[in-house]
């Protein structure tokens, strides 16, 4: 079934189903608990958040932590440029999502949801909220004990990051905490919390649907089940397009470049950014993060400019709270400005490299880690573009 | 507590469960450099100067912040380690008005001695220091300079866990995130109290107590200047530690002939004025046990709270503007004795008032504040000319070329130069109560407090809050309305317990008489003016320090203090009396609370 090196469309997510999501809400429930999980995990699952955390495991110790009060979070805030799907999935598929959370807080003995939805999302709430009702509904006739409210995010890009999302939704700045703790541990309000993105709930009520089985038959032996893709820049096709995974990037860009792609960057301004020479590697291979953005580059783009504004997106978003981040991202973007300009040698390429792999090393979350894969890629494959 | 064992730089230990990795490399004399931690604050990790290597772990770990585990493999002194805590200082570097020989804090800050452990170089990185940072010089007390900030929200942390105040808060994100005031309102605008605690914990020149030290200079030679010193108990304390001396040395003594060398010229004794604040606050109090026990006068309001921490008065303006009834109208010792130089010190000495300078020592960012409070000026001059810290004395005895630890004693001069063991423990927390329970025990029954040497240990101490309850019996006649009355009495130091005890006033759920409120954690030793680093293990030791110079002193009841009985006799006629109320007495205002 499985097509290992060719592209397939998927059409699971936002297939138009037979079975209603809360009627999958049911079937699970009466599986139980541990059958469940075990099932999610035995899917291969992995959290479409960035992180790729596998999202069984995840569930597994949040059924494990011993609390009255546990809180299930559909992580909304997609303020990532380039990213979209999530919003898709609030408008056309709702239902999926919140049966996901549903099923997540049955499993995990968790009594609360909550949606953290971007700021800029907020003209969703109406039908979100419409939703939530039916929903309540079929709860009360099931007799599950979960709520799911809405909670309409600070507006930064960093307030993604699960543990600035929490600090903000404790009313406090969006800054990221130091982990240990991990949410699961103490999170919304000292609570035990699991924090999924939108997608991440979607596909797994898919998995509780259609069975680890048939969900793992889809993509290849390695990479599991379908994915969204955000796509943009040089292509005819931008837009969000539902994929199995393990397909090659030299598929990738046959079916959606415009013939012409020098580079695509995978898993957003997170990710890593593929020249054409390693277009034979899969899609989400190693090391690659499981965002949703995907950004094809021409060969009338400018490299510089693109890392450019990846870095002053950095400089701009970072919480400021830790060094390397706060700094180093200033450094970034001053430095290659000064390699441009002829104030700096080029051999100060390799010195910023090396402090984004410092960056790497000592941030405190996500973002300050991640701006190395970016930059050491783009760096790397495009130098003369830095320098000339 | 359960143990766990972990290898660090290949030495196996035992530790505690739950303790950080950098506390449990302390244990095996493995310093890790810090920045953003304090340890009277709660872990920020954000610097991440603190990093080490954890085995198995992708990434270095802040053990600042992460928990030591069992099994754990750490590696502190590693060259991936060690370039990234250079990386990281030369970052903070590239952001920072690098003006060490200009800058107050030049050579004792943080950023400056970790850019010298890692020998960092200044060209590595471009500056990102943002251009046209204007320094707030707008307070009376503190002064911001942004350029030097490290963003290690010490200062902030300080202001909202310790003192409840939420001055400050951090603004912005990325390269614009700073710390800020509400909407970036100047210092002088804010709800900020002065207490100079975040002063104290910033570990470089970006917040400073605002320096006074050069009109006191130019007071000292001018000619025509009379220049009268007076020094707070716990100065004497701590001064020591600015001249290498072991924290907790008594240097009273060398205090006093630094001052005159100085040319001071009067060297006077802060002490005698919290006698003097003991004889009207204690009288108050009883004045007001009676009007609201006895008269049923219900405009009298109880519990009575100390007045004599600025920091404090400020702070219940702020957030208690409906109680300022509660506050003792005294003055605190500084102002009262600014009051008594301008006017008795001045007629006894024949000196225009006008012609005297009065200078203060203090422990306090908050006395420069009170110092220059419009309404403190009953006696026609300022009470108080100038403000100084512990720290801004030390550097002046610098200045001054003297071989501080060699130089040899000498007394206070007089008239207002004697002091009892009294006035001495106003400088920890509880110290005003029991000094003002030492006096008021013996007016109203005619002996002494029930405790083995005067000694009140039930108000001592580091709780945060802490009640006592004395029954008074035996009263004499004219106290008999308070025979076999248990007065409450409580205690509060630093500002988020000063807003507990309030909570309870404002509830009206509070059974105390009388509170002690101390703006500063350990009362005035652990003062926002003292000597940096001040924290748990240094507080204790000065305070132990108080303890001891008030056993040393042969009076140690203020009303015993023959300057005291001088001072009425000759000046102020009797307690809370018309001179009293004029030159000791003071008001208060409400204020917003932004
Ligand atoms: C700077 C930053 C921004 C992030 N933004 C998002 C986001 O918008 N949506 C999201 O689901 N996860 C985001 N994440 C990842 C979350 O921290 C978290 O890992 C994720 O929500 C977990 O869900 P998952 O396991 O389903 O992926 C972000 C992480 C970082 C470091
Ligand atoms: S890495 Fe960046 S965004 Fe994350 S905590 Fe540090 S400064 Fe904030
Ligand atoms: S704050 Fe420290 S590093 Fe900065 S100028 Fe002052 S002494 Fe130098
Ligand atoms: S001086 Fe005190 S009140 Fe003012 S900002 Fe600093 S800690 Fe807060
Ligand atoms: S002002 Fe001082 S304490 Fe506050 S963040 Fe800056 S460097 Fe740290
Ligand atoms: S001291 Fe550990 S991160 Fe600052």
């Amino acid at each position: 079934m499985a097509n290992n090196n060719k592209l397939k469309r998927a059409d699971i997510i936002f297939s138009t189903y037979s079975v209603d999501p809360y009627d999958v809400l049911d079937m699970a429930m009466k599986k139980g608990k541990t059958d469940v999980i075990n099932e999610l995990i035995e899917s291969g699952l992995r959290g479409r958040g960035g992180a790729g955390f596998p999202t069984g495991l995840k569930w597994k110790f949040m059924a494990q932590e011993n609390n009255e009060e546990k809180y299930i979070i559909c992580n909304a805030d997609e303020g990532e440029p380039g990213t979209f799907k999530d919003r898709k999935l609030l408008v056309d598929v709702p239902r999926k999502v919140i049966s996901g959370m549903a099923i997540a807080g049955w499993a995990t003995n968790s009594k609360k949801g909550i949606i953290y939805l971007r700021a800029e999302y907020n003209n969703l709430i109406p039908a979100l909220e419409k939703e939530i009702e039916v929903f309540n509904k079929y709860a009360s006739k099931f007799d599950l004990d979960f709520s799911v409210n809405i909670y309409s995010g600070a507006g930064a890009y960093v307030c993604g990051e699960e543990t600035a999302l929490i600090e903000s939704m404790e009313g406090k700045r969006g800054e990221p905490r130091n982990k240990p703790p991990f949410p699961i541990q103490s999170g919304y309000l000292g609570k035990p919390t699991l924090v999924n993105n939108v997608e991440t709930f979607a596909a797994a009520s898919m998995v509780c649907r259609y069975g680890a089985k048939k969900y793992e038959s889809y993509g290849t032996s390695d990479q599991h089940g379908s994915k969204l893709f955000s796509l943009s820049g040089d292509s005819p096709k931008e837009g969000v397009h539902e994929l199995e995974l393990g397909m090659k990037i030299s598929d990738f860009v046959e079916e959606y470049g415009d013939g012409d792609t020098k580079a695509v960057q995978i898993g957003g301004v997170a990710g890593f950014c593929i020249p054409r020479k390693e277009f034979d590697q899969t899609i989400i291979g190693e090391g690659n993060t499981t965002g949703g953005a995907t950004m094809i580059f021409n060969s009338t783009r400018s490299m510089y400019n693109v890392i450019h504004n990846y870095l002053d997106f950095f400089a701009e978003e970072s919480c400021g709270q830790c060094t390397p981040c706060r700094v180093g991202t200033q450094q970034l973007l001053k430095g290659v400005e000064a390699v441009k300009a002829g104030n700096k040698p080029e051999s100060y390429l390799d010195d910023l490299v090396k402090l984004s792999k410092t960056m790497k090393l000592t941030s405190k979350c996500g973002l300050g880690q991640s701006v190395t894969n970016s930059f050491s890629s783009i760096v790397k494959n495009f130098r003369e573009e830095m320098i000339y | 507590m359960s143990k766990i064992n972990l290898i660090i730089d290949g030495q196996s230990i035992e530790v505690e469960k739950g303790i950080t990795i950098m506390d449990a490399a302390k244990k095996i004399n493995v310093n890790i450099p810090t920045l953003c931690h304090h340890e009277d604050l709660c872990v920020a990790g954000n610097c991440r100067v603190c990093v080490v290597e954890v085995k198995n772990h992708e990434r270095l770990e802040a053990s600042c912040a992460v928990p030591a585990e069992d099994g754990m493999e750490i590696l502190t002194n590693t060259a991936k380690v060690r370039n990234a805590r250079k990386d990281i200082v030369s970052l903070l570097v590239s952001e920072h008005n690098t003006q060490c020989t200009t800058c107050y804090r030049n050579t004792n800050c943080e950023l400056q001695d970790l850019a010298a452990e890692y020998n960092v170089d200044g060209d590595r990185y471009l500056s990102v220091l943002k251009p046209n940072i204007k320094v707030d010089k707008s307070s009376w007390a503190i002064e911001k300079d942004d350029s030097k900030c490290v963003r290690c929200q010490r200062c902030v942390r300080t202001c909202a866990e310790l003192q409840h105040v939420n001055a400050l808060t951090v603004s912005h994100k990325g390269d614009e995130m700073k710390i800020s005031t509400f909407a970036d309102l100047p210092f002088n605008e804010v709800v900020c109290t002065n207490c100079g605690q975040c002063v104290n914990r910033c570990p470089t020149g970006a917040l400073t107590e605002r320096r006074y030290f050069d009109d006191v200079w130019e007071a000292i030679g001018d000619p025509d200047k009379h220049v009268v010193m007076n020094t707070a108990p716990s100065v004497r304390v701590a001064l020591g530690e600015m001249f290498g001396n072991e924290v907790g040395t008594r240097v009273t003594g060398k205090m006093v002939t630094a001052m005159r060398k100085m040319g001071a010229d009067s060297v006077l004794d802060t002490d005698f004025a919290a006698d003097l604040t003991i004889i009207e606050e204690g009288n108050e109090l009883l004045t007001r046990l009676k009007g609201a026990l006895v008269d049923g006068d219900t405009s009298i309001k109880l519990p009575m709270i100390t007045s004599c921490s600025p920091g404090w008065v400020k702070f219940i303006e702020h957030m208690f503007p409906n109680y300022l009834d509660h506050l003792s109208t005294c003055k605190s010792p500084q102002q009262m004795f600014g009051a008594m130089t301008k006017t008795y010190y001045a007629e006894k000495k024949g000196v225009d008032p006008k012609d005297i300078v009065s200078v203060a020592v203090m422990p306090c960012a908050a006395k420069k504040y009170e110092a220059n409070r419009p309404e403190m000026n009953s006696s026609g001059y300022r009470d108080i000319d100038a403000g100084l810290t512990t720290r801004e004395f030390g550097l002046m005895i610098k200045q001054a070329g003297l071989d501080f630890n060699n130089l040899e004693d000498s007394e206070f001069d007089s008239i207002m130069g004697q002091s009892t063991g009294a006035g001495i423990i106003f400088g920890a927390t509880g110290g005003v109560m029991e000094a003002a329970l030492r006096t008021a025990y013996a007016v109203v029954t005619g002996r002494s407090v029930p405790f083995e040497n005067l000694n009140i240990t039930a108000v001592r101490g580091t709780e945060g809050i802490r009640a006592a309850s004395i029954k008074i019996e035996d009263t004499l006649p004219e106290w008999s309305f308070l025979e076999g009355v248990d007065l409450n009495v409580a205690v509060a130091h630093g500002l988020k317990n000063a807003r507990v005890i309030m909570d309870e006033v404002a509830a009206g759920t509070s059974t105390y008489h009388f509170i002690e409120v101390m703006g500063c954690p350990g009362g005035c030793i652990g003062g926002g003016g003292q000597p940096i680093p001040t924290n748990a293990e240094i507080r204790a030791k000065r305070t132990k320090a108080i303890y001891e110079e008030d056993m040393s002193k042969p009076i140690r009841m203020s009303h015993e203090n023959p300057e005291i009985t001088q001072i009425y006799e000759e000046f102020l006629e009797k307690p809370l009396g018309h001179k009293s109320h004029d030159l000791l007495h003071t008001s208060y205002r409400k204020r917003n609370r932004y």
